[in-house]
């Protein structure tokens, strides 16, 4: 009996144990940063342009705006009008439905460098747009199109089917009841995945380097090159110089993460409300 | 309107096809032209003399992705046992979101921080330069790590609570229950999100290149340095050209390839922790 008592107490030290590593590793990561980067951020850092005396990130933070909105503009669509087939439309044993289910969860599990090759390939050399944010903005595309896709199918699966039922009831068609009903009722779920497709785009750098390219300030249109905050802290640990500023980039990087986490949580607990009351 | 719900929905296929089509056919060739058991069991890895043996780099891959798995998955899968079975709600809803912060660092931050911490502190205590496959190991299983916390916790909450009621009206203690009937019988849950996890360690890019020294070499130790396959394509195709280029290309064809196998495994297990 005591033996047993002594194993049991053991596996819950590993367990207990365990988790506080796992916390501790995020705690002392990001209070690392913190500690670190905050003191370093200046005004300079803002400055309109960047300059090697400045290493302004801010042309890096408008790119990184500028990369989030193209993106989303492309793979929201896409990604929301894929889901509508495949849940409104489709019937469950379509060979054409599997093939599109594989080959999303395919593209959900492609390295993000591989990305950044195909799109050098085929966006920035095959389609000769050079270096540019479209060039980004098309692969980033592709890469967060499964997550939308996903989470919009979820959306759509957990909107309850009186709602279809009582509009084709009140004689409304199939178009008008997937916009004016379903949609609505799904949109804080669809936002969920826009929220984290939003942080895989801010935090993407392998994806980018050989599409959207490094220049360090802000094109004057989309196919010009810029680089992201997360490149732009790529690039300063290759140029090798300039830690203090890498700092300051990862506390913005880091302050843009802890803002994008609080917003989905927001949103998760908007969704399970609304469960509540359905 | 449903013809453009098609269309958009077969983007998808458009876009994994066309991702084989550019790899396959530039990486092809380029096999061809070096030898295909030249180019993945060549040990020499020297664009300038034309040598192109990858046989390190996928060594390094699998090293650093072993590394991975050794840090972060018994941390990771007794980690998911807490959130599940050892904590009480008020402290799980502080935990949570903390796991998920962990997925959404990026991975520039966990290099830098890597670089900054980590590898100095390999330096210090065990001498070298600290750019090493433990270095990466360390930040990688760190990475990985809510990546398994998420999926094995997933599937430990969804057996059966009678398994662990069970279990504890025959005598057994708390931590036994847990340990003994309800994990087992996630065993497929668990494994596959061990699988996923294996899949993010070796398309891993950033968070290695900046702590793993980088030479194309096979390491003979745990601190010494070495280049995975992602890394050799990021450091080399800004002035890479011609058959060196086809190369990186082909390079990344064996990385997919490595991809490939490991959707197909987890695919295979998810079906059957389903089942």
């Amino acid at each position: 009996m005591k033996k047993q008592k002594m194993k049991s107490l053991i596996l819950r030290s590993i367990v207990y144990a365990s988790a506080a590593i796992s916390i501790g590793a995020l705690v002392f990561l990001v209070g690392y940063i913190l500690i670190k980067g905050v003191p370093h951020l200046s005004l300079g850092l803002f400055s309109l342009t960047y300059n090697s005396e400045n290493v302004s990130l801010f042309p890096a933070l408008v790119n990184t705006i500028t990369m989030t909105l193209l993106s989303l503009l492309i793979a929201a669509p896409l990604g929301v009008f894929s889901a509508l087939y495949l849940v409104e439309y489709a019937k469950k044993r379509n060979k054409f439905v599997s093939v599109v289910r594989i080959t999303s969860e395919t593209l959900a599990g492609i390295p993000s460098i591989v990305y950044g090759l195909f799109g050098y390939l085929l966006f920035v050399s095959a389609l000769g747009w050079g270096y540019s944010l479209l060039a980004g903005a098309f692969t980033l595309a592709i890469m967060i199109l499964p997550i939308i896709m996903r989470t919009t199918e979820e959306a759509l699966k957990s909107v309850p089917d009186i709602y279809r039922e009582g509009s084709f009831g009140l004689g409304a068609g199939k178009l008008r009841t997937i916009f004016k009903i379903v949609l609505p009722a799904a949109v804080p779920g669809i936002l969920a995945g826009i929220v984290l497709s939003i942080g895989r785009i801010v935090g993407e750098t392998a994806a980018l380097i050989y599409t959207a390219g490094t220049v360090a300030q802000i094109p004057a249109n989309v196919m010009g090159s810029g680089r992201t905050l997360s490149v732009h802290m790529y690039a300063l640990w290759n140029e090798g110089m300039n830690t203090d500023q890498s700092y300051a980039t990862a506390v913005v990087l880091l302050l843009i993460v802890i803002g994008l986490n609080a917003l989905s949580s927001l949103i998760a607990k908007k969704i399970g409300k609304g469960n509540n009351n359905g | 309107m449903r013809i453009v719900f098609i269309t958009s929905a077969g983007i998808s296929i458009l876009a994994v096809a066309l991702i084989c089509l550019f790899l396959f056919v530039n990486g092809i060739p380029a096999m061809a032209e070096i030898g295909f058991f030249d180019f993945l069991l060549g040990t020499k890895w020297k664009p300038a003399n034309d040598l192109y043996g990858i046989f390190p780099m996928i060594l390094g891959s699998i090293y650093v992705t072993a590394g991975a798995i050794i840090i972060g998955v018994p941390i990771g899968i007794f980690t998911a046992i807490f959130l599940a079975r050892f904590c009480n709600k008020k402290l799980y809803k502080i935990l949570k979101p903390a796991i998920d912060l962990l997925a959404g660092i990026p991975s520039v931050v966990y290099g830098f921080f890597g670089l900054m911490v980590i590898v100095p502190g390999i330096r210090m205590l065990f001498g070298g330069n600290g750019t090493s496959l433990l270095a990466a190991s360390i930040v990688l299983g760190v990475m990985i790590l809510p990546t398994i916390v998420g999926v094995s916790e997933a599937a430990i909450r969804a057996v059966p609570e009678n398994y662990y009621e069970g279990s504890l009206a025959l005598g057994a203690s708390h931590e036994r229950s847990v340990f003994f009937t309800v994990v087992p019988a996630a065993k497929s849950g668990i494994m596959a999100g061990v699988i996923l996890g294996i899949g993010r360690a070796i398309g891993e890019t950033m968070a290695v290149i900046m702590v793993a020294g980088n030479q194309a070499v096979i390491p003979s130790g745990l601190f010494d340095g070495l280049r995975t396959m992602t890394a050799n394509i990021v450091l080399e195709m800004g002035y890479a050209a011609d058959l060196h280029r086809d190369a990186l290309i082909a390079t990344a064809v064996v990385l997919f390839v490595f991809i490939l196998i490991i959707n197909l495994s987890f695919s295979m297990l998810k079906k059957k922790a389903k089942a």
